[in-house]
């Protein structure tokens, strides 16, 4: 059994390391570049943990958030029929494609202090979400839950429908069918559209700057900080881009043996 | 049936270029390119700061359609990261910074070829949408922490002079947002979302009706300066030097001035 697992087909072998150089390589990049006797003092520079701080916060409020509207959402798609699936789908799918400027620019029409909603919010109580933390959370969720989505729906459709036929016939309602048996059953699914939800927003720049703004302490997060320090002095941005990933990684890490580790193993 | 048609037009501008020139020739610079030496071809390259991207972009007609066969290729980014790009051995002909911080990590790199010129100047000025929300007249208004305030971030050139002005009144400045670049920044005023924004004169005359400009006289203490130069690494060294040849010309300097831009000298 072993001997029979552990050689990789050549076919797969050699495109498998190219992908596996072409990813790694630019972080290669930035590690030899990185100034290591600066470390401690660009580390210690004003701002950056305030900026990592919002950026871990933000990112996991927007996945929990993510998680709150995405997996019912998920459901909905994989579970209902019809043509406005599809079309529903596609929807959903657009803040994949939108260019997150645009996706910025598109918050700012609806939750602007002139936007749809917006507007009214800010008449009514005079409140105005821009230039906010709360703005952060609201970009990165826009551009991050579709991750979530189409990881969630993707395991629901993989899901045996039968364990839940044997439920109902068991006198389960669809509700209590949905808490104790499809989403135990599609929690691995959940758990990677999570991490894959949350990596993408704590990486989330563009959405941001764009309606968020950037001010520290409030809405610079890292990849901003990053972005601005890369105008002043590319070293100082190559440290703060390292600890990012180096903070990213371990999390996802972690993360994935406690969530993942039975599914896995 | 087409071949004609462009030669007509092939004509015309070849008349109205030897009219101008006629009129340039006493300056010695622009318009000359195309006579000595025959026509510029191949692509030209051009890293040039965004704030020139309408000017520029007029220029860059100018010469092409002085030579036909001349293809232009325009990169227009924050100069900061055109510098990355071109210390990261980006190939270019020319180089515009929008100022002399940007021009000096190119020249530091030993990339230039021939001295930087200064070839515009630029100042800051108060952008405020059309109906002007917050009713902001100067640039104390910028003190006010009930409007919302957009100025450029400290690390980039607008956001230097900004500190500078601010500075230069005694302005404790409380804005929302520390934008990544001035567009950006602009694009807030565009969309209403912001009170006021500092950004540069000509970004103001580029943002066309729905942006109000406000100039105010501490401006004067931060005058943005334009350096241009060609490239050692210049693909096509030609048209690089017809290009800057342009830029600096008569014509080159009006069609500057009717952007907003500053003579280099004030």
């Amino acid at each position: 059994m072993r001997r029979g697992r552990s050689g990789v087909p050549v076919p797969l072998l050699i495109p498998a390391s190219l992908g596996v150089a072409f990813l790694v390589l630019p972080l290669v990049g930035l590690l030899v570049r990185t100034p290591w006797s600066e470390l401690g003092p660009q580390l210690a520079a004003p701002g950056v943990g305030e900026a990592l701080r919002l950026s871990l916060i933000c990112a996991t409020s927007a996945t929990l958030i993510s998680l709150v509207l995405g997996v019912p959402l998920a459901w909905v798609l994989a579970r209902s029929a019809g043509r406005g699936r599809s079309v529903l789908r596609a929807l959903v799918t657009v803040p994949l494609v939108l260019p997150p400027v645009v996706g910025g620019v598109a918050l700012f029409l609806v939750l602007g202090r002139r936007g749809l909603i917006g507007h009214w919010l800010f008449e009514t109580t005079g409140i105005t979400i821009p230039f906010t933390t709360a703005a952060v959370v609201l970009a990165e969720t826009f551009v991050a839950m579709p991750f979530l989505v189409i990881s969630v729906e993707g395991a629901l459709r993989a899901a045996d429908a039968r364990f839940e036929d044997v439920a109902a016939t068991l006198g389960a309602d669809r509700w209590t069918t949905f808490r104790r048996v499809t989403l135990p059953l599609v929690s691995p699914g959940v758990a990677a559209g999570a991490v894959l939800c949350w990596a993408r927003a704590l990486g989330e720049f563009g959405a941001t700057i764009t309606f968020a703004g950037n001010f520290p302490g409030t809405t610079q997060t890292m990849p901003l900080a990053v972005y601005l320090a890369l105008q002043r002095d590319p070293e100082a941005a190559i440290v703060l881009s390292l600890v990012l990933l180096v903070v990213s990684l371990a999390t996802l890490l972690l993360l994935r043996d406690r969530w993942l580790g039975r599914a896995a193993a | 049936m087409k071949r004609p048609r462009l030669m007509v037009l092939g004509l015309t501008v070849l008349l109205f270029l030897a009219a101008c020139g006629g009129g340039n020739s006493a300056t010695g610079a622009g318009g000359s390119s195309g006579s000595s030496g025959g026509k510029l071809s191949g692509t030209l390259t051009v890293f040039a700061a965004s704030s020139l991207t309408e000017v520029f972009g007029t220029l860059g007609d100018t010469l092409k359609a002085d030579n036909p066969g001349l293809k232009i290729t325009f990169n227009f980014a924050g100069s900061p990261a055109l510098a990355t790009q071109l210390t990261q051995g980006a190939p270019a002909d020319v180089f515009a910074s929008a100022n002399e911080t940007q021009m000096k990590v190119v020249t530091d790199a030993g990339l230039q070829a021939g001295a930087p010129g200064i070839f515009a100047g630029n100042v800051l000025e108060i952008a405020v949408p059309k109906d002007n929300p917050g009713h902001v007249t100067g640039l104390a208004d910028f003190a006010k922490p009930e409007l919302t305030l957009a100025v450029c971030a400290p690390d980039v050139p607008c956001g230097a002079a900004a500190k500078k002005v601010f500075a230069a009144a005694g302005i404790q400045a409380k804005p929302d947002t520390e934008e990544e670049d001035v567009k950006a920044a602009l694009t807030k005023v565009e969309l209403g979302e912001v009170d006021a924004a500092l950004v540069y004169a000509t970004d103001v005359r580029a943002a066309g009706a729905g942006v109000t400009g406000i100039p105010f006289p501490e401006a004067g203490q931060a005058v943005t300066r334009y350096p241009i130069c060609r490239l050692t690494a210049a693909p096509n060294p030609r048209a690089a030097q017809a290009f800057v040849d342009l830029v600096r010309s008569d014509a080159g300097q009006r069609a500057l001035e009717a952007a907003g831009f500053r003579a280099p000298g004030s």
